[in-house]
């Protein structure tokens, strides 16, 4: 065979072995495509056609109308996005030290300290947040030696309300802060704190003018995925909250297992979603959605 | 940018132990004021640990640092006003060219114009004008050398250390960086201690050039003289390619294999000495014999083209193998013998150097 037709013929071959490729690849990811859409898709798509549709069964917008109109439903999603918000303060207020300190250790020393940060992980939420139920009751352990010790006279309320929802939430949603945080701040390269520190930095200018911004992806990262799982939450202010603390997904819990509405429990959700899709765009503009999502972008 | 008066840096009796490893031995050093000085040895040797003591980031267990006579041992690494550059570079992948080398002029309360002025000033001496815009990760590695180097010297600091400025370059880079480091400092003069493990950057870049081993310092000289004079074969070894022959003294003369040699300086030195023979140093020796010349017969064992010169492996009579280096001109590849013929080799008496023999490896 003359080099011309062999040249010919592997063409021919090479491009069947790329398309052949092509569909392995395609192959392998078919069953993650196919959860994806069972479990995805198929249920958000039913969730936005049942809020879309009026007790009669015609499509209508009146349950989207109702929460509009309805001052409580305003209340609602209001009271979802500041205790959220809230939580994440603390979270990050509590966190960021926390893995700073982790990161300082040496790596083995720091691995022991997240496995304690994980811990928690190993209990259901239930568990945990009747263990705060416990502990922060009117005669609870916390009450009890506070008074004991004279820090304070009378029982403190702090439960049955926001507070106890805040200290709840973020309890339960510090190791989403802490780990990423964590991550980000052991990629930051110690030689650049030792330049800045050359370059006539105090300790203090170099972590504000080097740390901090190194650190940022991951407790940003961290901090909207907190915020996120907060906006969600729905054992810990039904516990925690004594009935004050209503939030997103109590009021479709609500909606759904007393008035039996489900037209009204799917606009909530699907708002809901839609408000969370909006904020993370936002965050992923106003951050690049490489320094959140996909770690470096140095 | 040019420094005023670049201080005097000097090291005394700085030592520094990891548990019950001597990093630093009771160290003396004397570098003069806009002097370039390198740290060269081995790794492991303690050359960068003294660089970082002088930088500050290491604390001595005991000793003194003076800079300009004001005693520094005690003062933190952002109070030193001393330049640096980084092995990795160390840039801030977090600002783009101008916010890294504008880093130390924000420090100091620089800004607007001047500010804006003095880092184009840096850029243009690096070569690398009109780049302040851009970001870190689009930079080649020599592009982010010449950035932090740009960054270490804005801020006009009277004293530069370097910590393996160019070990992440590759070769043909590193040697015109080199040449390109020599020049910066001949413009701006200041005090300068670079570390490297690289003798041929030692010996293009510096005036004096401090030899460490093993915590201490084995010898601190200009290139030259550290090169044909090397106090210790681990200095020998170290700089340049070398062979060692044990020769001894016979009736007050010294000799190899019997045959009496002729020295430059008579070695005041007892009992067996080496001959330290480096490859470019010793010719092939043609017929004719001159009277004052030392003679080595071989045979040869191998012969290396190695584009600028030949190497000629010559396996020595008594033994010893020595590498012997000749141009590559076509009258000197010519006069090179066949593999396995005999080879007479001269070594002139002006290129003989005598170590005392201290009972390194061969």
């Amino acid at each position: 065979m003359s080099g011309r037709a062999a040249a010919a013929a592997n063409r021919a071959a090479l491009l069947r072995d790329a398309r052949r490729e092509r569909m392995r690849l395609f192959g392998l990811g078919t069953p993650a495509l196919l959860l994806v859409i069972v479990l995805m898709v198929i249920p958000v798509g039913w969730l936005f056609w049942l809020s879309a549709l009026a007790d009669d069964g015609s499509l209508s917008a009146v349950n989207y109308l109702r929460l509009v109109a309805l001052p409580s439903y305003r209340r609602i999603l209001l009271a979802t996005f500041e205790i959220s918000a809230a939580a994440t303060v603390l979270c990050v207020a509590l966190g960021y030290p926390l893995a700073y300190t982790l990161s300082l250790l040496p790596e083995r020393l720091a691995n022991l300290c997240l496995l304690g940060v994980l811990m928690p992980f190993w209990t259901s939420i239930l568990v945990r947040t009747y263990a705060w139920l416990v502990l922060l009751q009117r005669h609870g352990l916390v009450n009890e030696w506070g008074m004991r010790l004279g820090l304070w006279q009378r029982p403190l309320e702090l439960v049955h309300d926001v507070t106890g929802t805040l200290i709840g939430l973020v309890h339960i949603m510090l190791p989403f802060l802490v780990l990423p945080a964590y991550g980000s701040m052991r990629a930051v390269d110690r030689e650049c704190l030792r330049a800045a520190a050359s370059l006539g930095a105090a300790p203090m200018q170099a972590f504000w003018r080097v740390f901090l911004p190194l650190s940022l992806p991951g407790v940003l990262a961290g901090a909207l995925m907190v915020f996120i799982l907060c906006l969600g939450s729905f054992v810990t202010p039904a516990m925690l909250g004594g009935g004050k603390v209503i939030m997103v997904a109590n009021a479709i819990a609500t909606d759904v297992q007393i008035f039996y509405n489900w037209g009204a429990a799917s606009a909530l959700g699907a708002v809901l979603l839609v408000l969370t899709g909006a904020i993370l765009w936002a965050a992923a503009r106003l951050a690049g959605s490489e320094r959140l999502f996909g770690g470096h972008g140095g | 940018m040019a420094a005023d008066a670049a201080p005097p840096i000097a090291v005394r009796g700085i030592g520094k132990r990891y548990g019950s490893v001597v990093a630093l031995d009771d160290v003396d050093l004397d570098i003069r004021g806009g002097e370039f000085v390198t740290l060269l040895g081995p790794s492991g040797s303690g050359k960068t640990t003294l660089l970082m003591v002088i930088a500050g980031f290491i604390r001595p267990g005991h000793g003194s640092l003076t800079f300009g006579g004001a005693e520094m041992v005690r003062v933190p690494p952002h109070r030193r006003n001393l330049g640096m550059v980084f092995q990795n570079h160390a840039l801030f992948p977090h600002m783009d060219v101008a916010g890294n080398v504008g880093f130390p002029l924000r420090l100091r309360g620089v800004k607007g114009r001047e500010a804006a002025a003095r880092i184009a000033q840096a850029l243009d001496l690096v070569r690398l004008g009109g780049f302040g815009a851009r970001r870190i990760g689009e930079l080649s590695g020599g592009q982010r050398q010449r950035v932090a180097i740009a960054r270490a010297i804005v801020f006009a600091p009277r004293i530069l250390l370097m910590d393996e400025p160019l070990s992440a370059l590759d070769k043909q880079l590193r040697e015109q960086m080199q040449i390109e480091l020599r020049r910066l400092h001949g413009m701006l003069g200041m005090t300068t201690v670079c570390v490297t493990h690289d003798q041929r950057e030692a010996l293009t870049m510096s005036d004096r050039i401090a030899v460490i081993e093993r915590g201490r310092i084995a010898q601190v000289d200009p290139p030259q003289r550290l090169y044909e004079h090397p106090a210790t074969r681990f200095v020998a070894s170290f700089i340049g390619e070398s062979a060692f022959l044990r020769v001894t003294k016979q009736d007050g003369f010294w000799s190899l294999a019997g045959r009496r040699l002729h020295l430059a300086a008579p070695a005041d030195l007892s009992g067996p000495c080496l001959l330290m023979l480096r490859p470019e140093r010793l010719r092939i020796l043609a017929a004719s014999d001159a009277a004052e010349v030392n003679v080595l017969e071989g045979i040869v064992e191998d012969v290396v083209y190695q584009g600028e010169s030949v190497l000629v492996q010559v396996a020595l009579a008594e033994g010893s193998r020595v590498g012997v280096r000749a141009g590559s001109a076509s009258g000197a590849m010519a006069a090179i013998p066949p593999r396995g013929a005999p080879v007479r080799l001269a070594l002139d008496r002006a290129d003989t150097v005598l170590l005392a023999d201290d009972g390194g490896a061969s």
